[in-house]
C-alpha cells in the first residue's frame, strides 16, 4: 500500500499554464474520480503523476519519496497509466500485449509466473476468447479492455486510468468499473480515474475532484461535488441532480452560459 | 458453480498451450531460416567454372575451419593467400579463397540490413522506415562518391578509402539526426523528417560530384551505388563481423523496450522504459550496423525495408523473435539474389543490389496481395 501526495503542482507545455497549483492526497484503497470539461487538464495531471511529464513547480510524493528521484522501473512497479487513446503500430497478439504489462517485473525472458498472471487477468476481464487474436483486428472497446488488462497485469499499487470506459458499451462500462473497484477493495490498491460520465463517477468513486481551467474547482465525496451549481459553473450546463435508490444521477437539461 | 470453475481453468490451460505453440512456431521459423541460409549458401558455393559438388563444399568448409585455426599465426604473419597456396588443395583454395567471401558477405550483409531495418522501424514506430529512408544509405553513397571522384588518382588502396569514407558519412548523417532530435525532442516525427531531409541533401551532393566528375569515376560511383558483393575479402568480412557481433546482441537486449514502444511513448514510459534513451541507443546501433555493412557492399536498400515486413507477416511483431528472424530472412534474400546475379550466359555479374529489388519486389507484392489482415 502506498500513499500518494501531489503538492502544489504547476505545469505548462508552452507558455500557457495548464495545471495551476494542484494539490491532491490519495488515501490507501481509494478510488478517486477526476472530472472536468475538455481541456481542463485531467490527462495532463495523470501524465504528471506518472512522470511522463515533469511539472515545472511542485512535487509528487510516493510514500514520502519524490518520484523524480525514483528509478523508472521502480515507479512502473508502483503505478500503471493507461492513456486516453492508445494506438498499436505493429501487430501483436492480445496475450503478448497483456504480457507487456509484466515488463517492470521481468528481465529478458518471461517466467511461468508471468504467464499465469496474464491468464488470470484475461479470465478476470473475460478476454479469454480473444487471447490469440491480433489486437489491431479488434474493436475499439475490445482494445480498451485489453489495455486495462495490461494495467492490471502490471500489478501496480496505483492505477491511473484516463477515460477507461470511453468506448465501452453500457454493460462493459459497469463490468470494467466493477473489476477495478474490486481490485481496489481486495488488493488494497488505489485508482485515479479521469472520467466524463458523471453518473459513473458518482456511482464508483469514493471521492471526486472537479477540474476547471487547470484548477481543482471542487473536491470531496460525489454528493458534495456533483451539485447543480458546480456543474453549471464548470461545464456551463444546467442539470438536475436526483437521488434514485440511494444513487446519485445527473440529468442534463440544457447548455447555458457559464456562471 | 464448481463446474464453471473447472471450465475456467481448462480454458486457461488451452490458451497457455496455444501460446506455447505460437512461440514454438516462431522458434521453428528462425530454425528453418537458419537451415535455409546454410543450404542456399552451399548451393551458391557450387556455382562457378570449376565443378565442386555440394557435399564437397560442406566438407571443405567443415575441415577447413580447424586447418585455419591451427595455422592462425601463419595467416597473420603472411597472408590468407599464401596460406591457401601452401596448405590448401586446389578445390579448398577455390572455395575458401574465391567463393566463400562473397557468400559470407551476402549472409552478414543480409543479417545486418534486415536487423537494422527492423530496429529502425521499431524506433520510429513507422513501418516505412529503413536505413534508406532515414538518409543513412545516401550519406554512405556520398562518402563513397567523394572518395571515388576526388581520389581518382589514388589508385591502389583506394578501395579501403572508399569504405572508410562511406562509413564515416553514414555515421555523420545519423549523428546529425541524433543532434537534431536532441535539440527538438526525440520524437519519431523529428527523426523521420530529419532523415528524409538528409537523404535529399546527400543525394543532391552526390549529384553535384557526379556532374563535375570524370566519366570513368562517375561510372564507378554508379556501380558502387548499385551494391555488390564482388569486392568481398576476408579482412573486410572480419571488420563487418566485428561490427555485427557487437551491435546485434545489444539491439536484441532492447527488444522488450522496442515492443513497449509499439504501444506508444506514454504507455512505454509507464512500463518503466526510458523512451528517449531506448530510441537513441537503438537508432545509433542500427546506424552502426548499416554503416558497417554498406560501406563494403554499396547501397543495398531494399532488404532493410522488406525483410522486417515479410517476417512480421509470418511471425508477428514481437521483436524478440522478429529481430533474429528478419536478419536471417535478409540473408536468404541476399544470398538468393547473389545466385541469380550470375546468369550463365552473361559475361559478368549483375550488381546484386539490382537483383535484390527484382527478386524482392514480386515476393513483397505477392505477400501484400495475399494478406488477410492488416499488418501495421
Ligand atoms: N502536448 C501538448 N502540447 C501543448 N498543449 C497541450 C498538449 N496536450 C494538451 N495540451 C493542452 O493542455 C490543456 C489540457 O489538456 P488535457 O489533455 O490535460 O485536457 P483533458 O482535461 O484531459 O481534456 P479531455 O477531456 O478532452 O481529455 C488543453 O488546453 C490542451 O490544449
Ligand atoms: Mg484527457
Amino acid at each position: 500500500m502506498v500513499k500518494l501526495e501531489v503538492k502544489n503542482v504547476k505545469f505548462r507545455y508552452t507558455s500557457v499554464p495548464i495545471l495551476r497549483d494542484v494539490c491532491i492526497e490519495l488515501a490507501e484503497s481509494e478510488m478517486l474520480g477526476v472530472v472536468g470539461p475538455n481541456g481542463s487538464g485531467k490527462s495532463t495531471l495523470l501524465r504528471c503523476i506518472d512522470r511522463i511529464l515533469t511539472p515545472q513547480e511542485g512535487c509528487i510524493l510516493l510514500d514520502g519519496q519524490d518520484i523524480k528521484e525514483m528509478h523508472l522501473m521502480d515507479l512502473a512497479k508502483k503505478m500503471a497509466y493507461i492513456p486516453q487513446s492508445t494506438t498499436q503500430v505493429f501487430p501483436a497478439s492480445v496475450f503478448d500485449t497483456v504480457l507487456m504489462g509484466r515488463r517492470p517485473h521481468i528481465g529478458w525472458r518471461s517466467s511461468e509466473e508471468d504467464i499465469e498472471k496474464v491468464l488470470e487477468t484475461l479470465k478476470l476481464l473475460n478476454l479469454e476468447d480473444l487471447a490469440m487474436s491480433d489486437i489491431k483486428s479488434l474493436s475499439g472497446g475490445q482494445q480498451q479492455k485489453i489495455f486495462i488488462a495490461c494495467a492490471l497485469a502490471q500489478e501496480p499499487k496505483i492505477l491511473l486510468l484516463d477515460e477507461p470506459t470511453s468506448s465501452l458499451d453500457i454493460r462493459h462500462q459497469l463490468e470494467v468499473l466493477d473489476i477495478i473497484k474490486n481490485s481496489v477493495v481486495e488488493k488494497g490498491i488505489s485508482a485515479i480515474i479521469a472520467i466524463h460520465d458523471l453518473n459513473l463517477a458518482a456511482r464508483y468513486t469514493d471521492r471526486i475532484i472537479m477540474m476547471n481551467g487547470g484548477h481543482i474547482y471542487a473536491a470531496g465525496v460525489p454528493s458534495s461535488v456533483l451539485t447543480p451549481e458546480n456543474i453549471n459553473h464548470a461545464y456551463g450546463v444546467e442539470v438536475d441532480v436526483i437521488n434514485h435508490n440511494g444513487k446519485l444521477y445527473v440529468l442534463p437539461i440544457r447548455p447555458v452560459a457559464k456562471m | 458453480m464448481p463446474e464453471l470453475k473447472i471450465n475456467g481453468t481448462e480454458k486457461s490451460a488451452e490458451i497457455k498451450a496455444e501460446y506455447k505453440k505460437f512461440i514454438g512456431r516462431k522458434i521453428m521459423f528462425i530454425f528453418a531460416t537458419t537451415i535455409l541460409v546454410i543450404i542456399i549458401a552451399g548451393i551458391a558455393a557450387t556455382l562457378g567454372p570449376h565443378q565442386i559438388s555440394i557435399t564437397e563444399v560442406y566438407s571443405i568448409v567443415w575441415y577447413g575451419i580447424p586447418k585455419i585455426l591451427q595455422n592462425l599465426d601463419f595467416i597473420l604473419t603472411h597472408s590468407f593467400k599464401d596460406f591457401s597456396l601452401t596448405y590448401f588443395t586446389k578445390e579448398e583454395s577455390i572455395i575458401w579463397f574465391l567463393r566463400l567471401p562473397p557468400i559470407v558477405m551476402a549472409i552478414l550483409a543480409g543479417i545486418g540490413l534486415g536487423i537494422a531495418g527492423t530496429t529502425m522501424q521499431g524506433v520510429v514506430r513507422n513501418p516505412l522506415a529503413s536505413p534508406y529512408t532515414l538518409g543513412i544509405s545516401s550519406a554512405a553513397g556520398f562518402g563513397a562518391a567523394l572518395a571515388i571522384i576526388l581520389g581518382a588518382g589514388l589508385a591502389t588502396g583506394q578501395n579501403i578509402i572508399i569504405a572508410v569514407n562511406a562509413f564515416f558519412f553514414a555515421l555523420c548523417s545519423s549523428f546529425i539526426i541524433y543532434g537534431i532530435s536532441r535539440y527538438k525532442g526525440v520524437s519519431p516525427e523529428t527523426m523521420i523528417l530529419a532523415g528524409i531531409a538528409l537523404m535529399y541533401l546527400f543525394s543532391a551532393m552526390t549529384g553535384v560530384l557526379q556532374y563535375f566528375g570524370e566519366e570513368k569515376a562517375v561510372a564507378e560511383v554508379v556501380y558502387w551505388m548499385f551494391g555488390s558483393l564482388a569486392r568481398a575479402s576476408w579482412d573486410k568480412l572480419f571488420v563487418m563481423f566485428i561490427v555485427l557481433i557487437i551491435c546485434i546482441p545489444l539491439i536484441m537486449l532492447k527488444s522488450w523496450d522496442l515492443n513497449a514502444l509499439s504501444a506508444g511513448d506514454e504507455r512505454a514510459k509507464s512500463l518503466g522504459v526510458n523512451v528517449d534513451r531506448t530510441r537513441v541507443v537503438c537508432f545509433m546501433l542500427a546506424s552502426l550496423v548499416t554503416a558497417g555493412v554498406i560501406c563494403f557492399t554499396g547501397t543495398i536498400g531494399f532488404i532493410g525495408l522488406v525483410a522486417p515486413h515479410m517476417c512480421r507477416m509470418i511471425i508477428g511483431g514481437d521483436n524478440r523473435y522478429l529481430i533474429p528472424a528478419s536478419g536471417l530472412f535478409g540473408a536468404i534474400v541476399l544470398l538468393s539474389a547473389s545466385i541469380l546475379a550470375r546468369p550463365p550466359i552473361a559475361p559478368s555479374f549483375i550488381p546484386v543490389g539490382l537483383v535484390t529489388a527484382f527478386l524482392g519486389v514480386p515476393m513483397f507484392l505477392y505477400l501484400i496481395l495475399r494478406r488477410r489482415k492488416e499488418f501495421w
